[in-house]
């Protein structure tokens, strides 16, 4: 053992492209598996979504008028960003979950790939959601889908990296952007992807991450005026995510009901699909 | 006219070998007979390097590594892993993309300014685009699951050489199919720095293979019983030589060939815009463009004022040293095309056409045809129906729109057209009417790899580009 202190890592939030502590001044303790002590998270408070709220709002026109391409090719960078600090992730899984290095291992690898998956689809979506309509008359007619604007998510307890990037990708994929609030017990690996990100070339504010208690958030996370879309995949408590859905119904939000599926099967196109709104466009043909 | 000081992109950053072998099985062979010819730089005739020529022998010996490489390794791969090596591919692409840039400029004779902005970027778009495709195949629209076709066997044309290639073997490999290609014989070099790309990205010998040569191996590649699809860009006359060479075979084949484009300008057009749009598609990479706008239909009433704007902005576009980042306009790639569009051109005056061409002033050496526009062109003149391939535009008139579509389809071609107009509902209406697989409507000559390209008629059958393009590499 080296006689050297190692110096250890702030947990902050992720907000606007900055890494602030909780306006709360509030923190809890986050334990590994195994029950020791990991680090202090911020624990966020109503006011910190708010924040968030407004930087994405902030963010989300410029990153949707982004090329597809361009949107494309920094989540491909998101994968390689993550890729490189595999062992990092590996360990930090593994602290907060438990388990097998090589479970832990598989985690991260099944991240980085679901990336990539992502990374193909900014500039594939509306040639397969879109299309040209044969309208009964002399006009162009044709429907593309839209990023629905500003998402909130509650990412999966019990998957901290794979649940997070599997929920958030689509998101972001589609043109959004979100505020995730990371899985309670588990935030410290969403708060290091949040680094990842910030060293992405993806804009500020397009993802902003929150630590904190999921029946303190999710109401505001669903009630937020300012907010399109709710993905509740993260509340296990079926009161609370029926009275999010209530409070999501008020400005008729979007909303992604609770699911515990399988995050290391195939995604289909449902998450995208849920993130997007569809327009049709017509013009006259005609001299 | 402004005066402007030379600005040469340096050529340091290229490395050229003196030789270059084949790439088969990812290695550089020799070939097995021995035979060789040079590519030379058409601006300045200076040889830049010995190419192996690809015998029949070698080509098998291509065909059977892709064929082993399609069975054991690429065919079974999943298609997240085949996209990663695409990814990679599109990486390197964009990170090398200056000197590849260069190198296209040195070798093809086109202008930095073209390779740097327009080439290479489209490039890595296209690998990139198409690395996204190898893992969702099952959402393109074929059914689940859809199978690769096996070995393809590709040729492809001198005027775009790396963008053609790129055309080529990406939505081969995302498909699941491995290649043999073979690059043009003017330009193979850009193609052989590709092979060393594949090695630098880890791709497993045999799925990318690249055999050099001129028409007898092209013609050993699609003619080989042991490839399963074909696929070809160059000259409608070779076009058909390779159907007919196909024909009974039960060979896949996608052909992308000649063209006649119409850039048809109505009386409403933003005009100086349409001139600009006029200037880029004939004059963008020396007219050596299948889809060049190679007939001006312009209406008749602002006939007068789009040709006097023409000339005056023709008169501005420089032509010289491809290197130099003010060049418009490059040289001709190779001494044969620049007999044959002198030929043609001559044709054309002979026939009643008055040509005009701005002072400009050619290189000693190399090979150099000034930007040309002949007005007076009637539907039965050659040039107005042959596609010449050079930097040379005819110009026609109209009175209605309806006269403008019927001379612009006026053609065996029908790969691109162009619209000029203000009134969307007329663009859409013209759009409708025309015979042509791409329409450009107040631009031209814009490539994306979403978008699928190909043309109707003669132009040749296929699309490359777009979810549409995987058709070509799925055997569906």
């Amino acid at each position: 053992m080296s006689d050297r202190l190692t110096v250890r890592k702030t947990y902050k939030l992720y907000l606007g492209g900055k890494f602030p502590r909780s306006e709360s001044g509030r923190t809890y303790p986050v334990k590994s598996a195994e029950g020791s002590g990991l680090a202090n998270a911020a624990l966020a408070s109503r006011k910190d979504v708010r924040d968030a709220v407004a930087a994405a709002r902030k963010a989300q026109p410029g990153w949707a008028a982004a090329t597809a391409y361009l949107r494309g090719q920094i989540l491909y960078r998101v994968a390689e960003m993550l890729e490189g600090r595999r062992a990092q992730f590996v360990a930090e899984v593994r602290d907060a979950r438990g388990g097998t290095v090589k479970a832990a291992t598989a985690e991260v690898d099944a991240a980085v790939d679901r990336l990539v998956w992502y990374a193909g689809w900014p500039d594939k979506l509306s040639q397969v959601l879109g299309g040209a309509n044969p309208v009964a008359g002399p006009y162009f007619n044709h429907t593309a889908p839209e990023p629905v604007g500003v998402v909130t998510q509650v990412a999966p307890q019990g998957e901290p990296l794979l649940g997070l990037v599997s929920v958030l990708a689509p998101v972001i994929a589609a043109g959004n952007a979100t505020v995730v609030l990371a899985a309670q017990e588990q935030p410290l690996p969403a708060i290091s992807f949040a680094e990842v990100l910030a060293t992405s070339d993806l804009p500020g504010g397009v993802v902003n991450v929150l630590s904190g208690r999921v029946a303190e958030l999710a109401p505001w996370l669903s009630s937020h005026s300012d907010v399109n879309a709710v993905d509740l995949t993260g509340v296990d408590d079926a009161e609370l995510a029926a009275e999010c859905e209530r409070a999501a119904a008020e400005n008729l939000k979007r909303v992604w009901r609770p699911v515990r599926p399988d995050w290391t099967a195939a995604p289909g196109l449902d998450r995208l699909r849920a993130c997007v709104e569809l327009k049709t466009v017509w013009h006259p043909a005609g001299l | 006219m402004f005066e402007y000081a030379p600005a040469p992109e340096s050529r340091a950053i290229v490395d050229i070998k003196p030789s270059y072998g084949l790439f088969v099985n990812g290695e550089f062979v020799d070939p097995k007979e021995g035979g060789a010819f040079k590519s030379v730089n058409p601006a300045t005739e200076e040889t830049l390097a010995e190419i192996a020529e690809a015998s029949q022998a070698d080509v098998d010996a291509a065909v059977a590594a892709a064929r082993t490489a399609y069975q054991k390794v690429w065919g079974p791969m999943p298609g997240s892993e085949r996209a990663k090596y695409l990814y990679r591919i599109a990486r390197i692409i964009a990170e090398r993309s200056r000197e590849l840039a260069v190198l296209e400029s040195i070798d093809n004779g086109k202008p930095i300014k073209e390779t740097r902005d327009v080439d290479l970027p489209l490039v890595s778009a296209h690998f990139f685009y198409h690395a996204g495709w190898a893992d969702k195949l099952d959402h393109a629209g074929f059914g689940p699951q859809p199978r690769p076709v096996g070995v393809a066997g590709q040729v492809i044309p001198w005027n775009f050489p790396l963008l053609m290639l790129a055309w080529k073997v990406a939505p081969a490999l995302a498909c699941g199919n491995t290649v043999v290609l073979k690059p043009a014989e003017t330009t193979p070099l850009t193609a052989l720095a590709f092979a060393e790309i594949c090695r630098e990205a880890d791709l497993p010998p045999g799925v990318v293979n690249i055999v050099t040569g001129a028409g007898d191996t092209g013609a050993a590649v699609v003619s080989h019983p042991g490839v399963d699809k074909v696929a070809f860009t160059g000259s409608t006359a070779v076009g058909r030589l390779i159907a007919k060479s196909v024909a009974g075979t039960g060979k896949r084949l996608t052909l992308e060939l000649g063209g006649k484009a119409a850039n048809i300008v109505f009386a409403d057009a933003a005009i100086d815009q349409a001139v600009e749009g006029v200037v880029n598609g004939i004059f963008f990479n020396q007219g050596h463009v299948c889809c060049a706008g190679s007939r001006l239909l312009v209406q008749e009433s602002v006939a007068e004022e789009v040709l006097d704007r023409l000339k005056r902005r023709m008169s501005t576009l420089r032509l010289g040293d491809p290197l130099d980042k003010n060049t418009d306009i490059g040289a001709i790639n190779s001494a044969e095309q620049l007999t044959r569009i002198r030929e043609l051109t001559e044709v054309g005056s002979a026939e009643g056409a008055e040509p005009w061409s701005p002072q400009c002033p050619l290189p000693d050496t190399g090979y150099w045809f000034a930007p040309t526009i002949f007005t007076g062109v009637q539907q039965a003149h050659r040039i107005a129906r042959e596609e010449i391939f050079g930097p040379v535009l005819s110009v026609l008139t109209f009175r209605t729109p309806e006269e403008a579509i019927e001379k612009a389809n006026n053609t065996p071609y029908g790969l691109s057209a162009g619209v000029w107009t203000e009134k969307g509902s007329r663009m859409l209406w013209a759009a409708d009417r025309l015979k042509a697989g791409v329409v450009w409507a107040n631009t031209f000559n814009k490539f994306d790899a979403t978008s699928p390209f190909g043309g109707l008629k003669e132009s040749g059958y296929g699309r490359e580009g777009g979810r549409q393009g995987l058709e070509a590499y799925l055997d569906v």
